[in-house]
């Protein structure tokens, strides 16, 4: 009786909406109006509640069913079991009882060891942890691997590393500050902290001050440790140092004086500023191809193929970019598209996945994957990232071959990113405890992860409808901070936090790495999907043909998004800060001695 | 002679040098300098001035380029910015200042601001370029646009050659004495009062093309084609319809008049005058206002003075923009037929 009245209330309701949309199919205006009425609306969510209650129950019963079925047959043989069990002898029921003993044995866990207390005579242990139950923050691995290195060599590398800290922190102060002015345009009315003027001393100080140094100061450890020999020469390296935090000062000053180059992104230091700039890179470069050249391998490290393609890469680069012969009227946007892109992909791009090769195997301890993937990594970066500066100007005058060229390349940008991916991905594998081991791990974890989503987001932009949508939204502010922070930035920290500990012998402390971690992580997450759905909309709202002032409207939401996604970002570099300087000054590891 | 670059580093490094500096002539450099040679100004296109020269050298100090494009690309959604999609030749003026500063990247990436390439059609009117680089959000409440103040002085005597800004009463209140340009605030206005389109050659027309395709292929085809045909068709004696003309006028309004006269037709005080209740808007004859519109105004002291768009709006979109405004805001007066305003404009044309 309960089950055929079950049955009827579903059938009826199954039937019923059928019934009504045939009712009420022969007006349409009647049928439309009906549904947009908020007391149908409502029955009609009532009625799906019901529905849903009775499939629900319906499958329970379905289930149950099954199970009775299912496990009639085990029924029957335990039965059966049973009955034989009372017909057993009595040595038959001995033995039952002895085979039972058998699972109720237990180690007793000093079977090995015996249970002498423990004790470390050669000081293997670092640290004694006594606390096995749950913790908030997870217990690292100590660094406490001692680079034999030259004091001088250290205070070099660590010369550079405190410049880029220094601008990391100027740099994205700067950032947060433009962030608010995206909400709060009337902050201030001071010509020198104006918009348009900071917006440059912002990119320019993140990718000379910031990003360029701290590479450059890591490919001082790198070049002569793959090398297995010293650095060619100290002094170049202190010249090289000084040289481009001059020009940072310098470009940054002239900028906010408003004197500029003439508005092409990464090119708005006038070319006084930008030689000082190119001269600290070519010491640079002359100083690895010196150590390379003395080298104590017979094989180049692949490392170092792609610290000394980004170096000869971006110094063509920029020699390009400042010669005047070709740049009257559209010849100029061709330039600033190839170098708008180029100074990304062949500098900060390839010179950090040369470091990559280098530090991510030495923090797993183990060697990379494959050698010849990152060989053909090398050559495909060089032959398709170089070609496809056009996509920055898609439909504009530019030649409409350069841009079919940049699109198709821009694709083809998936071989190298993917080899890169795979081959870093795949180093990891076998190791992916040692990530929540280790403090260094999870930035390099995260790094691969990025290098791969910003990249093909990169080459998913270059089609020719993306391109409609989000060219010139804010679409693009969130592409180049996942690229520049979520890949280079989070890479470099990850190095640094590997390197400085092994250099000085002082570990940052985990909960603060832990923080910057978080913060950073989290910061640039709240950064980008704002900024990413809200150009979309920009993007929408122009393609419908809304006034403009309109789009401007939408995005105040994903503005204050941004900012407070940049206010995390901005914090965990004052954290980062802090970490730099403990692993200077901060106390050496000290054993704990297990007694 | 080792041949490996695994184990050769001047190979290598040889090979990392020559491959991008090839690839970097054929894809950037060659092209670049095609481009530039190629490349000549249009018959009737004019190299910039001296003043219009050093405003572009401030919009290039200040960082415009940062937020304001200066490209009308081919696809239909950037006929909002130009008549036409641009072409090389529109940028034939832009060369090298001097010898410490590079041609300028005026094409932009970023277009958080609007496109500025037919700005100096789009609003030719000084005083609003002057109040809106003053404080943009006198003119245009939600603009995020920076203020520029320090292109202007406070002045209690002005003197003979001193421009005074209009400036809202509530405004004048911060001001000691009177707000006057500097030379940097007239170099700019007049560089971006210079940035029009300029005309093809007789003959010779580029369209946008239809990307990404839109649905309804027949409003396409209305929006790029039909501003001949329509203003044809409405020019005639045929029956209008008066609602259809106000809503277009709706939308006209907003993109052409509504950054002076505001769009709840108020206007500012002291710069723009309302039309909301304005007497010559609700005149029962509608020629004066016409007239206005098609050839501007400055008469009237308290306000800046209006540029004629006789040269830019047909005669159904001004007599849209009329009917709307004349029964917007409380005002009430007769729709404008375009036929009264062709009217008009044949017996104010000057002999030929």
């Amino acid at each position: 009786m309960k089950h055929f009245k079950t049955a009827m209330m579903f059938f009826a309701l199954l039937a019923g909406p059928s019934l009504l949309a045939l009712g009420t199919s022969k007006d349409a205006i009647t049928n439309e109006s009906l549904f947009s009425e908020g007391g149908i609306i409502g029955l009609i969510i009532l009625s799906l509640v019901v529905v849903l209650a009775l499939i629900i129950i319906l499958l329970s019963r379905i289930g149950k069913l099954t199970f009775d079925l299912a496990t009639r047959e085990t029924k029957t043989r335990q039965q059966e079991i049973d009955e034989a069990l009372e017909t057993l002898s009595e040595s038959q029921v001995d033995r039952l009882i002895s085979r039972q003993n058998y699972f109720k044995f237990r180690v007793t866990g000093d079977e090995l060891g015996g249970t002498e207390k423990p004790s470390d005579d050669r000081g293997l242990v670092s640290k004694l942890v006594k606390n096995l139950g749950p913790r908030i923050t997870a217990e690292k691995r100590k660094n406490t691997t001692q680079a034999s290195i030259e004091p001088e060599h250290r205070r070099l590398i660590l010369g550079f590393i405190v410049t880029a800290t220094f601008w990391l922190v100027f740099g994205s102060a700067i950032g947060e500050y433009l962030g608010i002015k995206f909400v709060a345009p009337e902050l201030d009315k001071v010509s020198w902290l104006s918009f348009g003027r900071l917006r440059p001393v912002h990119t320019n100080t993140v990718f000379w001050g910031w990003a360029s140094l701290g590479m450059i100061g890591l490919g001082y450890h790198v070049v002569p440790r793959t090398s297995n020999t010293n650095l060619f020469s100290y002094k170049i390296g202190w010249i090289s140092l000084i040289s481009i935090n001059l020009a940072v000062i310098l470009g940054n000053i002239c900028l906010m004086a408003g004197i500029n180059n003439g508005g092409g992104e990464y090119r708005e230091y006038i070319w006084p500023v930008a030689l000082l700039f190119a001269t600290g890179l070519a010491l640079t470069i002359y100083n690895y191809y010196q150590t390379i050249a003395k080298r104590k391998t017979t094989e180049i490290y692949v490392s170092n193929w792609y610290i000394m393609g980004a170096g000869i890469w971006t110094l063509i680069l920029v020699t390009i970019a400042y010669l005047p012969f070709y740049q009257d009227g559209l010849g100029e946007t061709i330039i600033q598209g190839y170098l708008m892109h180029q100074a990304v992909g062949m500098w900060f791009m390839t010179f950090t996945l040369g470091l990559v090769y280098y530090y991510l195997p030495r923090a797993l301890n183990k060697p990379i994957y494959s050698y010849s993937l990152g060989v053909l990594a090398f050559w495909t970066q060089m032959l398709f990232y170089t070609l496809i500066g056009t996509h920055h100007f898609l439909f504009s005058p530019v030649p409409w071959w350069l841009q079919t060229v940049a699109i198709v390349f821009s694709i083809g940008m998936f071989i190298p990113v993917t080899a890169g991916t795979a081959n870093f991905l795949l180093t990891i594998k076998g190791s992916w405890k040692m990530i929540s081991d280790s403090y260094v791990l999870p930035f390099l974890f995260i790094g691969v992860i990025f290098y791969f989503v910003g990249s093909s987001q990169g080459s998913l932009q270059a089609f020719r409808f993306t391109s409609v949508i989000w060219h010139f939204t804010d679409f693009n502010v969130a592409h180049s901070h996942i690229t520049m922070y979520g890949i280079i930035s989070i890479f470099l920290w990850g190095f640094m936090y590997y390197l400085m500990p092994t250099i000085t012998g002082r570990n940052p402390k985990e909960v603060l790495v832990g923080m910057h971690f978080w913060l950073a992580v989290i910061g640039l997450l709240l950064y980008v999907f704002p900024l990413m759905i809200g150009g979309t909309l920009k993007g929408l709202s122009w393609l419908n043909e809304e006034p403009f002032i309109s789009s401007v409207v939408l995005m105040v939401p994903y503005w204050i998004w941004r900012a407070i996604g940049g206010s995390f970002m901005f914090l965990s570099h004052i954290v980062f800060a802090y970490n730099v300087y403990y692993m200077m000054k901060g106390p050496t590891l000290k054993i704990d001695n297990v007694k | 002679m080792n041949l490996s670059f695994h184990t050769n580093h001047r190979l290598l490094v040889s090979l990392i040098f020559g491959g991008f500096g090839l690839l970097s002539l054929g894809i950037a450099v060659l092209p670049a300098y095609n481009v530039q040679e190629n490349n000549r100004l249009l018959p009737r296109q004019s190299p910039l001035t001296a003043a219009e020269q050093r405003g572009k050298d401030v919009y290039i100090a200040e960082g415009c380029v940062g937020c304001h494009t200066q490209q009308v690309r081919t696809i239909a959604m950037d006929k909002t910015w130009g008549e036409r999609p641009g072409i090389p030749a529109d940028y034939a003026t832009n060369t090298r200042p001097d010898l410490w500063r590079q041609t300028a990247s005026i094409l932009g990436t970023e277009r958080t601001g609007p496109d500025l390439t037919n700005i100096g059609q789009r609003q030719p009117s000084i005083d609003w370029h002057l109040l809106h680089l003053f404080n943009p959000r006198m003119v245009v409440a939600e603009s995020i646009m920076p203020a520029y103040p320090w292109l202007f002085e406070e002045k209690e005597n002005p003197g003979k050659h001193d421009r005074v800004v209009k400036l809202p009463p509530e405004q004048q209140k911060h001001i000691t004495g009177q707000l006057v340009t500097t030379r940097k605030a007239e170099d700019l206005v007049a560089y971006l009062r210079s940035l029009k389109q300029p005309d093809l050659p007789v003959g010779i027309k580029i369209n946008f093309i239809d990307f990404p395709k839109s649905k309804d292929k027949g409003r396409e085809l209305q929006t790029v084609e039909g501003k001949v045909g329509d203003s044809k068709a409405a020019g005639g004696d045929k029956d209008f319809d008066g609602a259809a003309l106000i809503a277009k006028g709706e939308v006209l309004f907003q993109a052409r008049c509504a950054a002076c006269h505001q769009g709840n037709g108020e206007g500012l005080a002291g710069a723009f005058p309302p039309l909301k209740g304005s007497e010559i808007v609700n005149s029962e004859d509608p020629s004066k206002m016409i007239d206005i519109i098609l050839n501007g105004y400055d008469e009237n002291e308290a306000y800046g003075a209006m540029p004629g768009f006789a040269g830019q709006l047909s005669d159904e979109e001004i007599a849209s923009i009329a009917s709307y405004e004349r029964n917007s805001w409380g005002n009430s007066a007769p729709v404008v037929e375009p036929a009264t305003v062709k009217a008009i404009r044949e017996m104010i044309k000057p002999p030929l």
